[in-house]
């Protein structure tokens, strides 16, 4: 169905959410074909939040860019900056230095956590649950406080650059990132104790927005909306970048593929995301924190692709350069938009209330589904 | 037997509410009492711009190089220098600086060959108008100029 087709059946209505909507995380707007209280076809419009951002790049050096990245996946702005920095040092043929590459695995676990740890407050809040929010808005204060503290900017961070890092850790770093992962594994226990025994909870999710691993591949979909569906499918696995065959940790995964799976795959994964950030800053690398690179950015004539595992799913920056300093062309190929498509799917026979909740657990950020 | 108890007794649910009632120690409050309470910003915040002078000479630090307009992906900072005729350098006459259009991304201060730009801690940079968001030299030297209300 197309926004257009006003073609219905007698018993059928078609119901307007959003752009405004609170619980369409953004500015998403859905139109959905009623049969009462059942949803028939969903229909997303997107765009509200379109930028241009790959029209951007083309008018902007490489290290210009970098800040603009940020700003599609704000939630996870640091995993953005990696990926389009893994992008041009590709096109360069450049590898960061063993420090900044632990660095950076330490900033862009951290930051996994604090936008899994949005996504529940959020998703916990729009299924009637206003408590856990308040809890963990309250940790991911002080995934932030390190990243303000390192970088001087609390989410739109620009923290990593072409090459390597602008900033050396500040004093007592190592302290302050060790003493946030021995107090959060708790604290993640605390949120299971709120939400993974409470029965409401559980009903409320249980056998929601099914999909199985079939599905998620002719989709697209990747992250935790594929893993929780059984495939251990992660790029931090199966094509490791920055140093990620150094560090020790496990692919979550459920088999159900509803949105109570992709909850509890999520919870693992922070856990999972505290292994590797105690692995990484028990043993920081010496050295330098900038690779050699050429002061002006200017990349030779071709190609490349570079996609890592970002908290939403893989995120990917298509890069062709023609030999100047600005890009030809950038592609962004974002989890969330990706993921997207496949809410008409999972909410198909769904109840209206459902497809909240559906949402909600596609962990979409608008600023990257429209770029 | 043991299943159907819980649920009849709701333990379920006090569970929940009985880690509601741990947080209820005021020792716990993270809210801030701002403006009362002065938020403490790291170090290295990246804030209101400052164009910094010699501390003794009351003299800019700036060279007038340039590089900091180049390096902004936003195009906002408008560098105005004359050469002198004696000293053969550029001396400094105009600094704008558009406040209404920086992302804060730190490009211009790393860019800054002699530390002369620089993003500093002060956050507080709302304006009434748009006007008053385009710094010029003297606001980005001495700080703005807010105004001031009588009592």
């Amino acid at each position: 169905m197309t926004a257009l087709d006003n073609t219905l059946d007698n018993n059928e209505m078609v119901l307007n959410m959003g752009p405004q909507h609170p619980s369409t995380h953004g500015v998403l707007r859905i139109v959905l074909k009623l049969d009462g209280e059942r949803v028939k076809s969903t229909d997303c419009i997107i765009g509200y939040l379109h930028r241009g951002v790959e029209k951007i790049a083309e008018n902007r050096t490489y290290v210009q860019f970098a800040p603009y990245v940020d700003r599609m996946d704000y939630l996870a702005a640091v995993s953005n900056g990696l990926g389009y920095c893994l992008a041009v040092e590709k096109l360069m043929n450049a590898v960061a230095t063993p420090r900044a590459q632990a660095v950076r695995v330490i900033l862009t676990e951290l930051n996994r956590i604090a936008s899994h740890l949005l996504w529940l407050g959020t998703h916990a809040l729009d299924l009637g649950a206003i408590t856990p929010l308040f809890y963990t808005l309250r940790e991911r204060e002080a995934v932030l406080k390190i990243f303000e503290n390192y970088c001087g900017a609390r989410l739109t961070t620009h923290a990593f650059r072409i090459g390597g890092l602008q900033y050396e850790l500040y004093e007592g770093f190592e302290k302050e990132v060790e003493a946030f992962c021995g107090q959060f594994l708790p604290k993640v226990d605390e949120y299971e104790e709120l939400l993974s025994g409470n029965r409401i909870w559980r009903e409320r999710l249980r056998g929601v927005g099914i999909i199985d691993a079939e599905t998620c591949k002719r989709y697209g979909v990747t992250g935790p909306v594929l893993r929780a569906a059984g495939l251990a499918w992660d790029l931090r696995k199966s094509q490791p970048y920055s140093g990620y065959e150094q560090y020790e940790f496990d692919v979550p995964t459920r088999s159900s593929g509803d949105t109570l799976d992709r909850y509890f795959v999520r919870l693992d994964e922070m856990r999972q995301s505290v292994r590797i950030i105690q692995q990484a800053v028990a043993n920081i690398p010496a050295g330098p924190i900038m690779a050699k690179i050429a002061k002006v950015v200017k990349p030779p004539v071709g190609e490349a692709y570079v996609s890592i595992e970002a908290p939403k799913g893989e995120l990917g920056y298509y890069i062709v350069s023609d030999g100047t300093t600005h890009p030809y062309r950038l592609r962004v190929r974002p989890p969330s938009f990706v993921n997207l498509q496949a809410l008409g799917h999972m909410s198909k026979g769904a109840l209206v209330a459902d497809v909240v909740a559906i949402i909600g657990t596609i962990d979409i950020v608008l600023g990257e589904v429209d770029r | 037997m043991k299943k159907f108890l819980r649920s009849f007794l709701l333990l379920d649910l006090l569970e929940g509410l009985w880690v509601t009632f741990r947080h209820q120690t005021p020792s716990q409050i993270e809210t801030e009492q701002y403006p009362s309470d002065r938020p403490a910003v790291s170090e290295r915040y990246r804030g209101a711009p400052r164009l910094n002078v010699h501390p003794e000479t009351q003299e800019t630090l700036c060279i007038s190089c340039n590089l900091c307009a180049v390096a902004c992906p936003e195009n906002l900072i408008v560098v105005g220098s004359v050469r002198n005729p004696e000293t053969k350098r550029k001396d400094l006459v105009t600094f704008t600086y558009d406040l209404s259009r920086c992302m804060f991304c730190g490009l211009c201060e790393d860019a800054c060959p002699v530390d002369a730009l620089e993003l500093t801690q002060d956050f507080e940079i709302a304006s009434y108008t748009r006007e008053g968001l385009i710094w010029d030299r003297q606001a980005l030297e001495e700080g703005p100029r807010p105004t001031q209300y009588r009592q």
